[in-house]
């Protein structure tokens, strides 16, 4: 039996280069036992190469890494064997049945047969599909499908579970049951690290996050410490018809300003001061709206407005 | 067997089944519920690996099978019926058919043939699918698995698949009439050298490949030409002398040439063992290429 040591994955000027193109440039990141970790960033930001990094699929080109103390590099295959993997994109044998999908990929583990049909028993309850167990994948739906990705993923009791944009694609209802049992397995002591650009699946999820952009890491803290950081307590939103916003009025009422093409966002410590302060000044927004400051604004404002293709 | 999953302190997830002991590992003696739980997870050896891509492709075809009868067995047969049987009583016995009936003439060759198209299938469109569409190499590389392994799994699997399609033909054309040996029966891992031959080069191949554009023209103008210029139908001596290296090159003319020798007993050694080296070096060059570039796509 092999204890795990307290830090499951250490970084250090980790980079990963496609031919000229670089993908992540020199990120530091440590990831302790039974945290939820997570990574945001906008699409290109070099997530998915760190997490393909991190579960010993993809070789790094710089840097240091090392996975559940081993190095990627000479122990790919004994670190893959205790980690699972919820890759972005669905990669389940569609002509298989929910069951056999389990049960096959965890032979590759080298569990007994028996030991397979016994745990596909289990997963598929945990992921509520036990009523469809016999069903082929093919025609099920997608919060079917990333469900049965995530159970799959757990067919050898990972000490470390990878997940790369779990829930993007999914319709609400889909992203709430997988967050339950996300939770449920961070409950359980599963060290958790997920990519998202989903703020409020960062939100929930994660206990540290970084926020990359650009193959770096742009800010690392707790949700809540990100926000105290980068953003203010409290967010004003006066919306104008277009053309008519104007900061001039109000710029001094916060510690930012920022004018979009139909509103005027005000960073405060206390939006209801600053509307009525903007009231009394005779600015007349056609609505207002006073909100707490979310991840959102901290990764608006770390990546930009910009759009990211 | 662990049961991390139902041994945490909510009550919701406390399985009831958990308490029965086939569920615990035998090597767990204190259920201390906190402690770290052993999983049976680990690094299988690298024939295993290969061996469980098997397995999976095997659960696959336990489903499957059915929609694979008609091109890898059916065809074979409509083959042998039209072009031995039918066309066949039309053929003189006589030197150009070895002095046998045309089809036992044919049968061996159309062994290797069926071999090689059937390989021609296994190994672009369903690993072109294993790669881009389905994409499950890539789940099989998350795991301890690696692209070598993929590979050896895949040919493996490949390797099983033309030897049960050999021999069922086989059982097929002796109830034809068109086997009247039983040395036929060496003829079967002639054929399936043959069709590795092919299929070996062709998965490396496909690995290649970001789309699936150029598999019906391999089949037109390669796989086609392979069966219907090397001597199968008819004797090599009825075609133009240039044609002749171009057959020479392929795995089809030397896999027909062992095939037919095995079957009717004429096969002398050593060309017999130039005909193996070549068929054994197409193969090496595929797995050496296909090793390369599995990696390549896999590991990136």
């Amino acid at each position: 039996m092999t204890r795990v040591t307290s830090t499951l994955v250490h970084a250090k000027g980790l980079t990963k280069h496609f031919g000229s193109f670089e993908a992540v440039r020199g990120i530091d990141v440590e990831v302790s036992k039974g945290e939820a970790f997570g990574f945001l960033g906008p699409n290109g930001a070099g997530k998915s190469s760190t997490m393909r990094m991190v579960s010993c699929v993809s070789p790094r080109t710089g840097g240091e890494l090392s996975v559940l103390g081993m190095d990627p590099d000479v122990d790919g295959p004994k670190i893959r064997a205790r980690i699972g993997v919820v890759p972005q994109q669905d990669n389940l044998d569609t002509e298989l049945t929910i069951r056999q999908n389990l049960q096959v990929y965890g032979r590759y583990f080298g569990l007994s047969r028996a030991a397979v049909r016994e745990r596909a028993v289990e997963l598929m309850e945990f992921a509520q599909l036990s009523d469809r167990a016999d069903a082929e994948v093919e025609p099920l739906s997608g919060g079917m499908k990333r469900r049965l990705t995530i159970a799959r993923s757990l067919v050898n009791d990972p000490d470390l579970l990878l997940l790369d944009e779990p829930t993007t694609g999914l319709d609400p209802q889909a992203r709430h049951l997988l967050w339950d049992r996300l939770f449920r397995l961070k409950q359980s002591g599963v060290t958790l690290i997920i990519t998202t650009h989903y703020m409020d699946e960062a939100e929930q999820l994660c206990d540290r996050l970084v926020v990359m952009d650009g193959g770096r890491i742009a800010a690392e803290g707790s949700p809540s410490e990100l926000i105290r950081q980068y953003s203010t307590k409290e967010v004003l939103e006066l919306r104008f018809p277009p053309g008519e916003q104007s900061a001039d009025e109000v710029r001094d009422l916060a510690e930012r300003v920022e004018i979009l093409p139909d509103r005027v966002l005000l960073y405060t410590a206390d939006g209801e001061a600053a509307l009525s302060a903007a009231h009394a000044r005779g600015v007349r927004p056609v609505s207002s709206l006073v909100r707490r400051s979310t991840l959102e604004d901290v990764f608006l404002r770390l990546t930009g407005r910009t759009l990211v293709d | 067997m662990s049961t991390r999953l139902t041994r945490t302190g909510d009550p919701n997830l406390q399985d009831p089944n958990s308490k029965d002991p086939n569920l615990e590992d035998p090597n767990v003696t204190d259920p201390n519920l906190t402690e770290p739980v052993v999983t049976g997870a680990r690094v299988v050896g690298s024939w295993r690996a290969a061996l469980l891509v098997v397995e999976n492709h095997w659960t696959w075809y336990r489903r499957n099978w059915r929609a694979t009868v008609i091109s890898s067995f059916l065809q074979p047969v409509l083959f042998l019926l039209a072009m031995g049987v039918g066309f066949g009583s039309q053929v003189q016995v006589g030197e150009a058919t070895d002095g046998y009936r045309y089809v036992v003439f044919l049968a061996p060759a159309l062994l290797v043939i069926t071999a090689v198209q059937n390989s021609m299938f296994e190994s672009t469109w369903s690993v072109f699918a294993a790669f881009k569409w389905q994409r499950t190499y890539f789940a099989m590389v998350s795991s301890p698995l690696t692209s070598t392994q993929v590979l050896y799994g895949q040919l493996l699997w490949n390797a099983v698949r033309l030897a049960a399609g050999a021999i069922v033909f086989l059982g097929i054309a002796v109830a034809l009439g068109a086997i009247t040996s039983p040395s036929a029966l060496l003829a079967v891992p002639f054929a399936v050298l043959a069709g590795m031959a092919f299929s070996a080069p062709a998965v490396a191949y496909t690995a290649t490949r970001e789309k699936p554009d150029s598999f019906n023209a391999i089949f037109r103008f390669l796989v086609m030409p392979m069966t219907l210029f090397t001597g199968g139908f008819y004797p090599m001596s009825q075609l133009p002398d240039w044609i002749h290296p171009l057959a020479w090159v392929t795995p089809v003319w030397h896999g027909i040439e062992l095939a037919r020798g095995v079957t009717f007993g004429t096969l002398r050694l050593l060309p017999a063992l130039g005909h193996v080296a070549y068929l054994c070096a197409l193969i090496a060059l595929g797995v050496v290429l296909g090793r390369r570039y599995f990696h390549r796509r896999l590991a990136v």
